[in-house]
This record gives structure tokens, C-alpha cells and sequence, in this order.
């Protein structure tokens, strides 16, 4: 169900890492729990990310939640198709709904993050 | 009388939403289902067939006896005199300055007997309200327990609810309704809403309430009924402008503020009831400020609470506000200084912060066409 070829946070953002290139969304697992996405609002390339920091926002019809990256790093690109057409999101949380690309400060701290079997386990467990 | 337990009660429909894959949420002191398969899905095929909600939370409080309707004059809004055997009335209870303890709707069974739904979280409120006012000549009891409450609604529903009834449902009204078998068993069968649509509040037994859901999901399979939830609800009702109690209006705001004057009669039969001479004053000399709706022309969704600004000074909070599935556009509720709540009036809302842009629209925002 998750792809191994990604890390995850507990805040259910995930980092795919290629080099120093970190390309970061929001899992399947959270897409479900917001319901139909109808909002989002990334940062401009160039913003310097903390790990763990907000990068914008991700709207149902009836939630708001804030997106936190997974490393700290310097957005390099944003899926700006993805603003216009949000309910991509739902469709394909891992895929196409990419939201932005940056260059990781550490590339070495994305190891402390999940992997796709221990992000399993953490929604098994998350879910009552 | 339990007081202490914060245990949600459910309706006679919750395994079957279990069943369906409701997400289930807290409200008004139940645990109800928000949405099924997706609330944009569900609200559009309101909007375009049907949907079949369980609003089994809803209160229903019966005044019975020969002075029942000179004791409803004395409570309600609206003039129940109006009101013929098999007819519905939307109205209020207001407080002694005209703002509404709850809004209801009055159903008159027969001439010495009258049944009010009302909001699930304000039922004991109302009931002990009622009580308070001192009925003469009938009796008011609570009979929430006795009710389930389906409601099927949109442009489908009729020919959906037809083959599962002998009630001619051509024959009912809008705001009307009829006693008779549905699926076998007595129900009430009102032409009435929250959504905008034509449809029908189904009033069963709690026991034959799944029975009848099954049999309207299947009975509506081929027509694209859906199972929908308070979600859809809330954006169906928002679409169509209308009043959420405890959100839009309450103890706080008149009614004539609210834009719920037409529920206010000042008929020489009406007679008093309390917050008239208020009522009257607004209605005569207008109200200091009115609930307007309000289109979000910069990026954002406006949400309840959110603080709405006119020119750069607070003005109040959003008292509702969605971004709409059918009008794909982020709207609201909100009150103004009357003289500032005619359309286009720009405002901005508070966006988390950042300050987006939104100007003042004519309500409804949406209108289903006649056919």
C-alpha cells in the first residue's frame, strides 16, 4: 500500500529522496481522513523549510489541516497543477499530488524518519 | 435523569451506517454519520437524484388537547391558525427579545393536535421552555423516542418513495403532509427539507426504520440515490441559505435579523407571544443589522468563527461558511450593519491570519429551477 521507495511522518507527509532532492506529499492515509480536497496553498520556490515546519495548508470541504515537511531544506519546486486541480489529492496521493521538491539541509536525518512498513504499523495502530 | 454521561446515543440507523462505511461523528449529543462515500458525491447527487439522510437526532414534541393551538399562538412565531389538518409551518419559539430559543416546524395532525421537530441538541431546552409557559387545556410530551426520521431528498424522490407507499405522493404540497402505510408500517410523510430540493421527511417507528432504509437504497439504486451525511447536509442547506441553529442564529440574534421575518406573524389573530413588540419594531423600522450571505472573491475557504472585516474594523464572526460542492465557490454567512448589507458590499474575512477578499451576494446562493 505505501511505496518503500519513500520515508513518512507521523503528521502522514511523506519525503521521496533522490540525492540532496527531497520530493514531499501527504499519504494516502491522510487524504482519506480529510475527505474531498478542495484547497491548498504551498509556499513559493526558494522558502527555506525547518524539519517538521508548516509549508502550507490542505482544505476539505470540512477540515483545514496544516502541512509539515518531513526535512528541513529549501523549496526548489512547486506543483503548481496541483494547486489548481486539489482533488487530485485524493485521487492519487502519491503520485500525481506531489507538492513540492526541495533541497534537503541533511540528507542523512531522513534515515530517523519511517519507513514504509513502520508508517504501516503506525496507522494500524492510529486507527481505533 | 442521567446527567453526567457524556455516552453518545445512537440512532436506530447506526449499524446500518456502519454497514455503508459511514464516518461517524459527535452531534448535538449523538453520534451520527457525516459522510459515506464523499461528501462532494453525496451533495451533487442531491443536487441531481437523491440522497438518504438519517435524521433520527431531530426532537419531536407533541401538544395535545383542546387548547393546543391557542398555546402554540402564545409560544411560537408564526400563526398556527393558518394551518389546515396534514399541513407543516416553519416558525420559531422566541425569548422576550425576539431571538429564537430554537426554530421549528409545526405539523398539525388534527385540529386538537400538534406535533413540533425540533433541533436534537435543544430538545429539552424546548421541552422544559414549553412546559415553563404554562399550557392550559393540553399537554405537551416528548416523543423523540417514538420517532425515526428519513429524509429522502431531491429531484428523484418522489418517483423513488412512490412504489414503497400508498400514499399518493403527487397530492402532498410543499410544507404538507400525510398519514398512511410506507413499506408496511404507519409513518408521517412530510414534503418538506434542509436541502434545497424537493423531497420528503419520513417519519417511522424506530423499529421499521432500517427496513426502510434498505428498501429506499434499493428502490433507488438504478436512479443514483446515495446515503448522505450531516456533511452534505450542512453544504446543501448553506447553498440554500438556510439557518443553522446555534451557527446563524440564536438566543442572541431576532429573528428579523436573522431574515426569518416571514415566520413572524403580526396578524390581529396571532395574538402575543414574546419578543412581539420587538419583532414588530424591526420589521416596521427594519433591524439594526441582518444576516447576509457573502461570496469569497480571493483565495480561501471563510469558516465558522472566522472574523469578518468592514471597512478594516471587525464586524463579527462567520456564522457559517463552506466552500459550496455544486457552486464550486467559497461562501457564507455573516451579520452586517443593516446599512451595509445590501450585495456587493466588500468585506474581508480572517483567514488564519491573512486577510481575502469577499463581497456581499443576493441569497439564496442557489435556487433549484421549477420544472
Amino acid at each position: 500500500m505505501y511505496p518503500a521507495d519513500r520515508r513518512y511522518t507521523k503528521e502522514h507527509e511523506w519525503v521521496r529522496v533522490e540525492g540532496d532532492r527531497g520530493t514531499i506529499g501527504i499519504t494516502d492515509h491522510a487524504q482519506k481522513q480529510l475527505g474531498d480536497v478542495v484547497y491548498l496553498e504551498l509556499p513559493e520556490v526558494g522558502r527555506k523549510l525547518e524539519a517538521h515546519g508548516s509549508f502550507g495548508t490542505v482544505e476539505s470541504v470540512k477540515a483545514v489541516s496544516e502541512l509539515f515537511s518531513p526535512v528541513a531544506g529549501e523549496v526548489v519546486e512547486v506543483n503548481t497543477a496541483l494547486v489548481a486541480k486539489p482533488e487530485t489529492i485524493n485521487a492519487d496521493p502519491h503520485g500525481q499530488a506531489w507538492m513540492i521538491a526541495v533541497r534537503i539541509a541533511d540528507p542523512k536525518a531522513v534515515a530517523l524518519l519511517m519507513d514504509a512498513a513502520a508508517y504501516q504499523a503506525y496507522v494500524g495502530s492510529e486507527a481505533k | 435523569m442521567e446527567s453526567s454521561t457524556t455516552t453518545l446515543r445512537k440512532t436506530p440507523l447506526h449499524a446500518v451506517h456502519r454497514e455503508m462505511g459511514a464516518k461517524m461523528v459527535p452531534f448535538g449529543g449523538w453520534e451520527m454519520p457525516v459522510e459515506y462515500a464523499g461528501l462532494i458525491n453525496e451533495h451533487m447527487a442531491v443536487r441531481r437524484a437523491a440522497g438518504l439522510f438519517d435524521v433520527s437526532h431531530m426532537g419531536e414534541l407533541e401538544v395535545r388537547g383542546p387548547g393546543a393551538l391557542a398555546f402554540l399562538q402564545r409560544v411560537t412565531s408564526n400563526d398556527v391558525a393558518k394551518l389546515k389538518d396534514g399541513q407543516a409551518q416553519y416558525s420559531a419559539l422566541p425569548n422576550d427579545s425576539g431571538a429564537p430559543l430554537d426554530d421549528v416546524i409545526v405539523y398539525r395532525r388534527g385540529p386538537e393536535r400538534f406535533m413540533l421537530v425540533v433541533n436534537a441538541g435543544n430538545v429539552e431546552k424546548d421541552f422544559g421552555w414549553l412546559r415553563s409557559r404554562g399550557p392550559e387545556g393540553c399537554e405537551v410530551s416528548d416523543q423523540s423516542d417514538a420517532w425515526a426520521l428519513i429524509a429522502l431528498q431531491g429531484p428523484l424522490a418522489q418517483a423513488i418513495l412512490q412504489p414503497v407507499t400508498g400514499i399518493d405522493l403527487p397530492s402532498i404540497a410543499y410544507y404538507h403532509f400525510a398519514e398512511g402505510d410506507v413499506d408496511g408500517h404507519p409513518a408521517i410523510v412530510a414534503r418538506t427539507g434542509y436541502t434545497g430540493e424537493d423531497g420528503f421527511e419520513i417519519f417511522v417507528a424506530p423499529d421499521h426504520a432500517e427496513a426502510l432504509w434498505r428498501r429506499l437504497i434499493e428502490a433507488g439504486r438504478e436512479k443514483g440515490v446515495q446515503p448522505a451525511g450531516l456533511g452534505a447536509r450542512d453544504t446543501l442547506r448553506l447553498e440554500a441559505r438556510m439557518c443553522l441553529y446555534g451557527n446563524d442564529m440564536d438566543e442572541t440574534t431576532s429573528l428579523v435579523e436573522a431574515g426569518l421575518g416571514w415566520i413572524v406573524s403580526l396578524d390581529e389573530a396571532k395574538g402575543d407571544f414574546p419578543g412581539r413588540a420587538v419583532l414588530e419594531a424591526q420589521k416596521k423600522d427594519g433591524p439594526p443589522r441582518k444576516l447576509v450571505g457573502f461570496e469569497v472573491t480571493g483565495r480561501g475557504i471563510a469558516r465558522h468563527g472566522y472574523t469578518v472585516f468592514l471597512d478594516g474594523e471587525p464586524a463579527g464572526p462567520v456564522t457559517s461558511g463552506s466552500y459550496a460542492p455544486y457552486l464550486q465557490k467559497n461562501i457564507g454567512l455573516c451579520y452586517l450593519p443593516a446599512a451595509r448589507a445590501a450585495a456587493g458590499t466588500a468585506v474581508e474575512i480572517d483567514v488564519r491570519g491573512r486577510n481575502v477578499p469577499a463581497r456581499v451576494v443576493p441569497t439564496p446562493f442557489y435556487k433549484r429551477s421549477k420544472q
